[in-house]
């Protein structure tokens, strides 16, 4: 079973801490919102973490299925 | 607007305006088209899965498929109309609600009874008021000419005087914002009285006005919905290709003969459509399909079928029917600059990428249009189209990309005059593309 990070965009306020936490899947753009990239299962509990961390509650850990 | 004529069995949605040439009263609707069959429920579901109607707002989802989620709800469902038309160089909807209202407010009732709705929303834009500004829902036109919510009373009073309809029926006038008639902000809307899109999931079909399930659709889907319930899906499919079957309503403007709404088979090429609407008037430099969030076709693309796949296959979309036909004297990247201004301002204000996106892209084209051109301009661009699309809430800010992408790829050729001019001596013309004014 694979896992994707998506974010709220709407919630989401470029605090910017989950790409801190997540570098190899996190990019910030030009504006310092997420880009949010592929999630290797080793960086399973780093992107539980992000998710818990996120002071807005705005990022979604969900399973990889095409919607 | 005028409507246009094309051959009278390519002709559905406006045959009676053709016959009558003048708004269809209910009397007149019944005359044309019939009585719609009073009892469809589950099988009209299936009639409008088996004809491949697919909506005529835009993203060409299979109307069937959404009928039968929509049905699949536990809860009793609402219907919604979108009648809202936020894009500039469309006047299809209003066209047909103005000419056609039953067949419209039909095909609302019959897909209410086959998914087990209890209420039905026509949602159409406020329009400008007297300058008093007062409640967009009582709004009056400073014409003096009746609103379209006006309109779409009416044609429901006349309704009710016939026969107490099966399901309440009621207008909203939605604020009159492009992003306002995005399916979610109208469930927003309806629920909060605030137009601004939701984050998905739930998708309206799931979880929409009131948590129920509800179907958003296009005001021309149910009159399609309408003639299908009349005639089944072998007749549906008369016309049309088999993958985009029956016809579609275009708005037409620009440089033609004779600008305004036709009706034409899905699969009809680009080119042809023109020539209902009279044609070019002058030679033509490009054409946008799609409205502002569709795709800029260049002239040895007029011969493109007029079907998803089509321009799909070409790198294009064809979104909701909308054609504007831009004369060789037309600077098109000051068009597309404006375009984009506008649409920047139109974001709902709510997801990073849009809000910041958007203004960035405009203001990088607006450098473009003032023959401010530089490889770092280039590739600053490029990246910020390559980043900002599927990261709104809603698909505006993938449309404003696919618009901006579509028009440095068409107007490639003039974009290098600009990067060795100081000025654009096209810029002088009166725009050609439609910006509303602020009210
Ligand atoms: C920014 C934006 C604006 C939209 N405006 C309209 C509109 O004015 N009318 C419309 O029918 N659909 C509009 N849509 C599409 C709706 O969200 C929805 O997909 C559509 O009403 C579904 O109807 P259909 O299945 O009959 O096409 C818009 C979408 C976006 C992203
Ligand atoms: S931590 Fe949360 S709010 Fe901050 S950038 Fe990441 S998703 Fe957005
Ligand atoms: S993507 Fe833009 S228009 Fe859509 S909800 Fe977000 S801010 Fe509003």
């Amino acid at each position: 079973m694979s896992w994707r990070l998506r974010v709220d965009p709407i919630a989401c306020t470029a605090h910017g801490l989950c790409a801190e936490l997540l570098p190899e899947a996190i990019d910030l753009d030009e504006w310092g919102y997420p880009i949010i990239g592929p999630v290797p299962d080793r960086l399973l509990p780093l992107a539980r973490r992000a998710v818990a961390d996120c002071p807005t509650l705005a990022l979604l850990l969900e399973r990889d299925r095409p919607r | 607007m005028t409507t246009g004529t094309a051959a009278p069995h390519t002709v559905r949605l406006l045959a009676g305006y053709h016959a009558l040439g003048r708004r269809a009263g209910l009397e007149d609707h019944l005359v044309q088209y019939g009585a719609p069959p009073a009892t469809a429920g589950a099988a009209l579901i299936q009639a409008v899965e088996e004809s491949g109607l697919t909506g005529r707002g835009g993203g060409g989802f299979p109307t069937g498929r959404k009928l039968r989620s929509v049905a699949a709800g536990r809860r009793a469902a609402v219907v919604v109309v979108n009648a809202a038309e936020g894009e500039p160089a469309s006047g299809k909807d209003r066209a047909l609600l103005t000419v056609a209202p039953h067949l419209v407010l039909d095909g609302a009732v019959l897909a209410a009874g086959a998914v087990g709705a209890r209420e039905i929303v026509v949602c159409v834009h406020a329009e400008p008021d007297a300058g008093t500004g007062k409640d967009p829902q009582t709004a009056v036109r400073r014409d003096g000419a009746a609103t379209l919510a006006d309109t779409v009373r009416r044609a429901i009073a006349e309704r009710e005087a016939a026969r107490p309809a099966p399901v309440p029926m009621r207008v909203t006038a939605v604020p009159p914002r492009y992003v306002a008639s995005e399916e979610t902000a109208l469930v927003h809307w309806l629920d909060a009285g605030d137009a601004r899109p939701l984050f998905t999931p739930p998708r309206p079909f799931e979880r929409g006005v009131g948590g129920r399930p509800t179907l958003v659709s296009n005001a021309e889907t149910y009159a399609h919905i309408a003639l299908i319930a009349r005639h089944g899906p072998a007749w549906f499919r008369s016309c049309g290709t088999p993958e985009a079957p029956g016809t579609a309503l275009f708005t037409v403007s620009g440089v033609v003969a004779r600008p305004g709404v036709v009706e034409a088979p899905l699969g009809t090429p680009v080119g042809e459509v023109l020539r209902l609407a009279g044609g070019p008037s002058e030679p033509l430099q490009a054409v946008l399909a799609g409205g502002y969030g569709g795709t800029w076709l260049p002239p040895d693309l007029l011969g493109l079928p007029t079907t998803p796949s089509a321009f799909r296959a070409a790198g294009l979309a064809l979104g909701p029917g909308i054609l504007v036909a831009l004369p060789e004297r037309a600077c098109g990247v000051a068009e597309s600059a404006r375009v984009l201004a506008w649409l920047a301002a139109q974001t709902a204000g709510q997801c990073g990428p849009c809000v910041h996106g958007l203004p960035a892209i405009a203001a990088d084209f607006a450098e473009l249009a003032a023959c401010r051109v530089s490889t770092e301009l280039y590739r600053r661009l490029d990246r910020r189209l390559s980043v900002i699309p599927g990261r709104g809430a809603c698909r505006h800010p993938d449309g404003a990309v696919r618009f901006a992408a579509s028009a440095l790829r068409v107007f490639g050729r003039h974009l290098r005059v600009h990067a060795h001019a100081e000025g654009c001596l096209l810029a002088q013309w009166p725009p050609v593309l439609p910006i509303p004014e602020e009210w």
